[in-house]
């Protein structure tokens, strides 16, 4: 397991000393939350007392986190770019181990950018009071940047360069925000949308930190977690697989 | 003691034979080269030798380890350091050594003095905590070269070590890998496709080209095989000069490659003027004349019947076309 955890290392550090990159990540989902939450905070009204703006919070933590989880994972095609990705292959650690180092790094990272989210939100309009409360959020949060993470690596073993990025920011990574209900209320959505949103598996992880942090949901917290987790070993069997199977 | 043995190594892209039966030994505490040009096959079979890639059919010994059968011990014995850079950029000199050692587990304690040390032998130790990517391309490698040696491997690969350095900062890197083969009593192996670098630094050679081995010897022995001196001519009329001058009895062998000939031959000192007069008497007028003790370049050429520059080339657009055609084959 040393080679899981120098590789998670590594992510850490180049995440801690990338400040620049930190504060420009906060800038979109800071953007949506102030425009689009107080921006139609009078209007729409939340069934069971809460303000738009306090149910938008855990899909905007949902949003940073998977963005910066998917590109954690697609980072590792810049590894192979620049040749570090060889250095790590002819170590005497297996690609699984290299896999999962990279994985938790972006998972852990990712998790922070979330938690500094979630701290700023605080400070505007979550209302939440219990610890057990914030312990099932970050549970979601770090099932949600394992997931996507491991995602990111799966489709960065089969990409050469950066080229398809476009690609998989329109048809991965934008539908699967557009349809978790992390804007919305799924359950206010016609019944065939609905079930749309059910197949997005960041739809379970933005109902299992919605109930943590302002303990309603639209979906049983207990499928919430089922569904998340067998979503995430899914994504790490595909990860590693992928990632076996890369050639370079 | 031979630490790398290879028998019949091949690796096939498709239907592109990129290593083709390759076999040769390496003795302890020596610097092998493999020489040959661009897409010779060299790389491929350096990355076969360090488990990046499967061999097709064929075996080799790294170590006394299997290449295939026994990856990890093979991959605790070697250093390598890849044609391409592979430093992470971002991090600071030392942080990529201690990643590097950590990958290896080196235990905390010797790897920190390892680390110091290893950078002391490249002369970067007052340059460890700036970032990578503030280092020029000869500290790079320097830095590489350190990072491969950190966790003691008793076999150090070096892919094209100075490629794209200039005159300068290539004499160093020569001097760290001598320094380094003594000092160390480390066994290296490199790929060149400079004449002079598998001259100056290799004890012993395999000349490779189109993925086989054409020839194999240390550089003296290979450069006594064409016996003599060599004489280069440049001539209105190559092709005829080069059939009157095969009459003469004195002449071992004659090549005509790329708008010159060349002519291997004892003591050509005293025969010049005796093909100027062949010349002459052809009336063909002599661009140019030149004696010169043979060397590896010299010794390729004899093999394969070109220059190295003109097989790059060549193979160069074989390549390309193989490498179109394999990826619209998978």
């Amino acid at each position: 397991m040393r080679g899981v955890y120098t590789i998670w290392l590594r992510n850490i550090k180049r995440f801690l000393r990338s400040k620049s990159r930190i504060i420009g990540s906060l800038g979109p989902p800071l953007l949506i939350l102030f425009v689009i939450g107080f921006g139609l905070n009078s209007v729409i009204n939340i069934s069971g007392g809460t303000s738009y703006v306090g149910f938008l919070i855990p899909g905007i933590i949902s949003m940073s986190i998977l963005f910066s989880s998917i590109f954690s994972g697609i980072q590792i095609i810049w590894d192979k770019q620049f040749g570090f990705l060889k250095e790590t292959l002819v170590a005497p650690v297996s690609r699984f181990e290299i896999m999962l180092g990279q994985t938790l790094g972006g998972a852990t990272t990712s998790f922070l950018q979330g938690l500094l989210i979630m701290i700023i939100s605080l400070a505007i309009e979550l209302h939440t009071t219990t610890l057990t409360g914030f312990l099932t959020a970050f549970i979601f949060m770090i099932l949600v940047g394992i997931a996507f993470t491991a995602l990111g690596v799966a489709i960065a073993s089969r990409m050469d360069d950066m080229s398809g990025f476009n690609l998989i920011m329109n048809f991965i990574i934008l539908p699967i925000f557009a349809l978790s209900g992390a804007l919305f209320p799924i359950s206010s959505l016609p019944s065939w949308a609905r079930t749309v949103t059910l197949f997005d598996p960041l739809t379970y992880g933005v109902d299992g930190i919605r109930y943590g942090l302002l303990g309603t949901s639209g979906i049983n917290p207990t499928l919430d977690l089922v569904v998340l987790v067998g979503f995430t070993i899914l994504m790490i069997v595909l990860g590693s697989y992928s990632f076996k199977k890369m050639k370079f | 003691m031979q630490t790398v043995q290879v028998n019949n190594l091949t690796k096939k892209f498709g239907d592109f034979v990129a290593v083709d039966k390759v076999s040769f030994n390496i003795n302890e505490g020596e610097i092998f080269g493999l020489l040959g040009p661009n897409g010779a096959g060299k790389t491929t079979t350096i990355s076969m030798l360090s488990t990046i890639l499967k061999p097709t059919s064929g075996e080799a010994l790294v170590n006394n380890f299997n290449i295939t059968t026994d990856q990890n011990n093979v991959r605790k014995s070697i250093g390598i350091v890849f044609q391409d850079p592979s430093l992470d950029d971002e991090l600071t000199a030392y942080e990529n050594m201690d990643f590097h050692g950590r990958l290896y587990g080196i235990p905390k304690e010797t790897r920190e003095t390892r680390i110091l040390e290893m950078l002391r032998l490249v002369g970067l130790e007052d340059r460890k905590n700036s970032l990578v990517k503030t280092f020029s391309g000869g500290m790079k490698r320097r830095l590489e070269i350190a990072r491969g040696l950190l966790h003691e491997p008793k076999v150090l690969f070096l892919d094209e070590p100075t490629i794209g350095l200039d005159p300068q900062t290539r004499n160093y890197i020569w001097d760290y890998i001598r320094k380094l083969n003594k000092e160390k009593k480390i066994t290296i192996i490199l790929t060149t496709h400079y004449m002079d670098e598998a001259d100056k630094l290799c004890d012993n050679l395999a000349i490779v080209n189109r993925g086989k081995i054409v020839a194999r010897g240390n550089p003296k022995d290979l450069k006594e095989t064409l016996g003599g001196d060599v004489i280069t001519i440049q001539s209105k009329e190559n092709h005829k000069l080069k059939e009157k001058l095969e009459k003469s009895s004195w002449i071992k062998e004659v090549k005509e490659h790329d708008g010159s000939i060349t002519i291997n031959l004892q003591h050509a000192e005293n025969h010049v003027a005796e093909i100027v007069k062949i010349a002459d008497k052809e009336k063909i007028s002599i661009g140019s004349i030149s004696i010169h003790e043979p060397t590896l370049e010299d010794v390729f050429l004899h093999f394969t019947g070109k220059t190295i520059y003109e097989e790059e080339s060549d193979s160069k657009e074989n390549m390309r076309l193989h490498s179109r055609m394999w990826r619209r084959s998978r």
